[in-house]
């Protein structure tokens, strides 16, 4: 029985959505209008860290256009916003909520929300909220020598504190031969989507229903939070997300806006529009990656490695927000990476401090731990005088090792990789760049310093539990999927339709995709983790599959023949050896319906499917950047990116292939460019695009990029593997072992990120480092 | 942003100018950016707004045959002038062929940059038909996308270069 089509699974078809987007067609929240329709602003604290004395309103409820104001003392019954992953009961204290109450503890802290007609008067109105502040001293860093604490009930400002190891981490360090030590801190990010935030809520009286547009990523699990939140049931909230200019882990998770403008439509029952302003979000959405790594590792003279301490601090800024600890946890989790390491230990301490608080950005906690480790295992390297590919070969996983045990755990769920050829990603790698060749001919009369750098690394991705799809044909043949996975700008419409066109062999510009309204599906998880293909992708081809089988049972009762005998290809159903009797799909849906379906089967081309499935599924690869240095400027400038990556099998290799580019050029951009700076007092000096620096095509260097599927996932029919964070995952490491090489002798320094020309020239010019 | 009368300060302009060929007329505050006018009062929303203060290139527009950037310059300022969207870039169903090109080549992701960056090489293709990479990636530089890492926007940009010379 053929069920493949042409421009299903494996083909790189156009995208689906794209036709709107080049047309400026689009529907982004703030292209929305509803009739009557009122807007929202923010007032944000200045200070970084202050007791609230008084919150004076009155100058300004007289100003033109507004309509109300909001503060703390206005949330009738209002709760702190809950932790969505591992809600551990420790970390309750430090949540947020929706309104600062009587002390602010980063910049840009919510104090007030203002309701005005336009979003000009309503900004004009926020100078006019007078706040009477008393300024407590600040804490910037982890180290906090001085601990004033953020939270009067706490001791000091560690939110969390817990260890992860496996082996006899005592036992490794008294065989070692050699201990190589490195202290190593990557910067403030965060994944700032070109679109900034926005919603839209407005209750309908008619209907006792509230809806909000706006929200993505986890549509279903903010509904349930906002619901518990407003005291109302979940049944009387409808998300709806639009198109979203981007996500990547900062965008859809539940922050204090996604109540206090859901809140307001109620009482006002009017639509409130509320769209963040980039400064805003430069201080509002989460910040993510800032962490410093204390490492020590124990080897045998040959390279073997015995063991790896760590003490990770986690920079958390202000509150504990929806992914509570998770980002460290992570960190601590995959540290070891594809190496097997019998020995380990980390421990982690998540520091409080008067910044924006921190969560997830792509790759979180790997991003971080992996260049750590792959700096680590650079500098023991050039200590024991052992090429960095062979010191690498000697210690990955090998693939007769898969499945294989890492020994740490994280979600609860034990870290086990599930498949994979690390050492065959790594060669590749080294192959396609012709490393040795050319770090051999570094051109020594060059002035510019050249140098290359590796990192490897494992994905976790396709994170469970569960996601569902729901498959309709309805009366004229039309194919719709539904979803609760979210489509954040990375295809999701063109992924999802290849799967079901592949079952149904359909072309799949003829399939519709829903997703992110909570009304389409009862359960959803959403769009992260590198999830949306595994999971939303294998629900999708169950579903399929079912759909598939009734097709044929209806046809063949309308045929008049055993099902074994009947072929379904390019949409239509026929008699295996006779073409001549082909049923389209639109014939078998009339036949289907409840006024003609025989009258022993069940009506309708209908069917839910929920995969689950708690195991992650593990990408890997190996990353090589040539870098060049500018003896003038100190200069870093990337000229190749090459990235060897196993993500099992591709659905569209095109799609793929621009995750992991995209990825790498934020990687890049954490690397070199990124990074929220504060001063002494709290205040964020990176708060505008001329300050915190994005990547452009200018910094971009080549990147060649070759994707295996030597290692397709067992844990779903697809074989696939989340695509979405195998470009960011090694670039960090890959870029500053690229800087350390290329600096010669000094290079032993390099021990942050982001590499600026001044921390170059650091590193050359002076002995401290 | 919508401008409720009832509440507009007395202190406002007429601006009348074209966008897209089309003549509008509004009375507005002085302070509105061309961004905001063309989106809120005009209600054509491919323009958009990524950062507001003039990096991203979002909000690039065509202002009388040349790129600008509307978030940083005021509607008053379009007064008498004539305004190019990317709405006017596709004819019905027919995509431009710089349109084209980005969606074989994957040039978009998240698409929110897209226009930005769609009336951007539109305009260097007009003065530079036959562009090399190091003066596609000069060109590009000012607009910022977060999604796709430029390879495929660099990509699209060459084969649109060829598209549009085999059209002239
Ligand atoms: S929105 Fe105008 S340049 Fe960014
Ligand atoms: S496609 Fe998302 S910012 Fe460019």
């Amino acid at each position: 029985m053929k069920t493949e089509h042409t421009n299903g699974i494996g083909a790189s078809i156009k995208r689906l959505e794209d036709k709107r987007f080049l047309q400026g067609q689009g529907n982004y929240i703030d292209d929305m209008q509803l009739p009557d329709m009122l807007h929202a602003a923010v007032l944000r604290s200045p200070y970084a860290h202050a007791n609230i004395i008084d919150i004076e309103v009155s100058a300004a409820l007289e100003q033109p256009g507004i309509v109300t104001i909001l503060t703390f003392a206005d949330l009738i019954s209002v709760k702190p916003i809950p932790i969505r992953l591992n809600p551990y009961g420790s970390l309750e204290p430090f949540l947020q909520y929706p309104l600062a109450s009587n002390r602010v503890r980063y910049v840009g802290d919510p104090v007030a929300l203002i309701i005005a007609h336009s979003r000009y008067q309503a900004e004009d109105i926020l100078e006019h909220i007078l706040v009477q502040y008393d300024p407590l001293p600040v804490n910037i860093d982890t180290e906090q020598k001085v601990i004033n604490p953020l939270y009067n009930e706490a001791k000091n400002n560690v939110a969390s504190n817990f260890v992860m190891q496996k082996g006899d981490i005592a036992a490794a360090f008294e065989q070692a031969e050699h201990i190589t030590k490195l202290r190593f801190t990557s910067g403030r990010h965060s994944g700032v989507p070109l679109e900034t935030r926005g919603l839209i809520a407005h209750y309908d009286a008619t209907q006792e229903r509230l809806k909000v547009w706006g929200p993505t990523k986890v549509t279903h699990f903010n509904r349930g939070v906002l619901a518990r939140m407003l005291d109302m049931g979940e049944h009387q909230i409808q998300m709806i997300e639009p198109d979203v200019g981007g996500g990547f882990g900062v965008r859809g998770e539940f922050y204090p806006e996604d109540y206090l403008i859901p809140y307001a439509a109620l009482i006002l029952k009017r639509p409130i529009k509320w769209i963040e302003d980039r400064l805003e979000n430069l201080m509002a959405c989460n910040h993510s990656r800032e962490q410093v790594y204390e490492m020590e590792m124990a080897l045998k003279k040959d390279g073997a490695i015995l063991g790896i301490k760590v003490l990770l601090s986690n920079d958390q800024g202000g509150y504990i927000r929806t992914h509570g600890i998770i980002v460290p946890e992570l960190s601590a989790a995959i540290f070891p990476g594809p190496y097997h390491i019998p020995n380990y230990r980390c421990e982690v301490r998540s520091v409080l401090t008067n910044k924006t608080p921190a969560g997830t950005y792509r790759a979180p906690g790997r991003y971080e731990c992996n260049t750590s480790r792959e700096r680590l295992l650079d500098l023991a390297a050039s200590e024991l005088m052992i090429d960095p590919v062979k010191l690498r070969s000697m210690n990955l996983i090998q693939p007769e090792d898969m499945p294989y045990k890492v020994g740490t755990e994280s979600l609860g769920e034990d870290i086990v990789y599930d498949s994979g050829d690390y050492p065959y990603a790594l060669q590749e790698v080294v192959r396609l760049s012709k490393y040795e060749e050319n770090r051999i001919n570094h051109n020594p009369l060059s002035n510019k310093k050249t140098g290359y750098g590796i990192a490897c690394f494992v994905e976790k991705t396709g994170l469970g539990p569960f996601e569902g799809a729901r498959i309709e044909i309805d009366q004229t043949g039309r194919v719709t999927v539904s979803t609760g996975a979210a489509n954040v700008g990375q295809g999701l419409e063109t992924t999802l339709a290849q799967i079901a066109a592949s079952v149904l062999t359909v072309p799949p510009d003829s399939i519709r995709v829903l997703h992110g309204d909570t009304d389409l599906i009862p359960y959803g998880v959403g769009s992260f983790a590198s999830r949306a293909t595994v999971m939303a992708g294998s629900a999708v081809y169950y579903a399929a599959q079912q759909i598939h089988k009734k097709l044929l049972m209806i046809a063949a009762h309308i045929l008049k023949c055993p099902i074994d005998k009947l072929t379904i290809s390019d949409g239509g159903i026929y008699i295996s050896e006779n073409q001549d009797n082909r049923l389209t799909l639109a014939q078998v849906a009339q036949q289907s319906s409840p006024r003609n379906c025989p009258p022993d089967m069940e009506p309708g081309l209908d069917f839910t499917h929920y995969f689950r499935c708690n195991q992650m599924t593990f990408a890997h690869g190996a990353t090589i950047v040539k870098v060049e240095i500018d003896p003038e400027t100190c200069a870093v400038i990337p000229k190749h990116v090459w990235i060897v990556y196993d993500i099992g099998k591709a659905i569209n290799p095109q799609m793929v292939k621009g995750q992991v580019e995209g990825g790498a050029v934020q990687g890049l951009g954490g690397a070199l460019l990124e990074e929220f700076k504060y001063d002494s007092n709290g205040q964020l000096i990176s708060g505008s695009f001329v300050d915190y620096l994005l990547p452009t095509a200018t910094e971009t260097p080549i990147m060649e990029l070759k994707r295996l599927d030597r290692s397709p996932s067992i844990l779903n029919p697809l074989q696939v593997k989340g695509a979405g964070e195998c470009g960011i995952a090694g670039m960090g490491g890959a870029l500053a072992n690229a800087v350390a090489d290329a600096l010669g002798d000094s290079g032993k320094k390099v021990d942050m990120l982001p590499i600026t020309s001044e921390k170059v020239w650091r590193w050359l010019n002076t002995n401290a480092g | 942003m919508v401008q409720d009368t009832k509440h507009t300060s007395n202190k406002t302009r007429l601006v009348k100018l074209t966008v897209n060929g089309v003549a509008y007329e509004r009375v507005v505050e002085p302070r509105l950016t061309l961004v905001d006018f063309i989106r809120g009062e005009l209600g054509i929303t491919g323009t958009h707004v990524g950062c507001e203060h003039g990096v991203c290139g979002a909000c690039t527009v065509i202002f009388d045959g040349y790129p600008v950037r509307s978030c940083i310059m005021l509607a008053v300022q379009a007064h008498s002038h004539s305004v190019q969207t990317v709405e006017s870039m596709s004819t019905g169903d027919q995509l431009h062929p710089i349109q084209q090109a980005f969606w074989e080549n994957f040039g978009l992701q998240c698409g929110f940059c897209t226009p930005g960056f769609l009336l951007t090489v539109q305009d260097l293709l007009s003065r530079n038909p036959d562009p090399t990479d190091t003066e596609i990636r000069e060109e590009l530089s000012g607009n910022i996308c977060r999604c796709t890492g430029y390879q495929s926007i660099i990509a699209a940009v060459k084969q649109a270069a060829i598209y549009m010379r085999k059209e002239e």
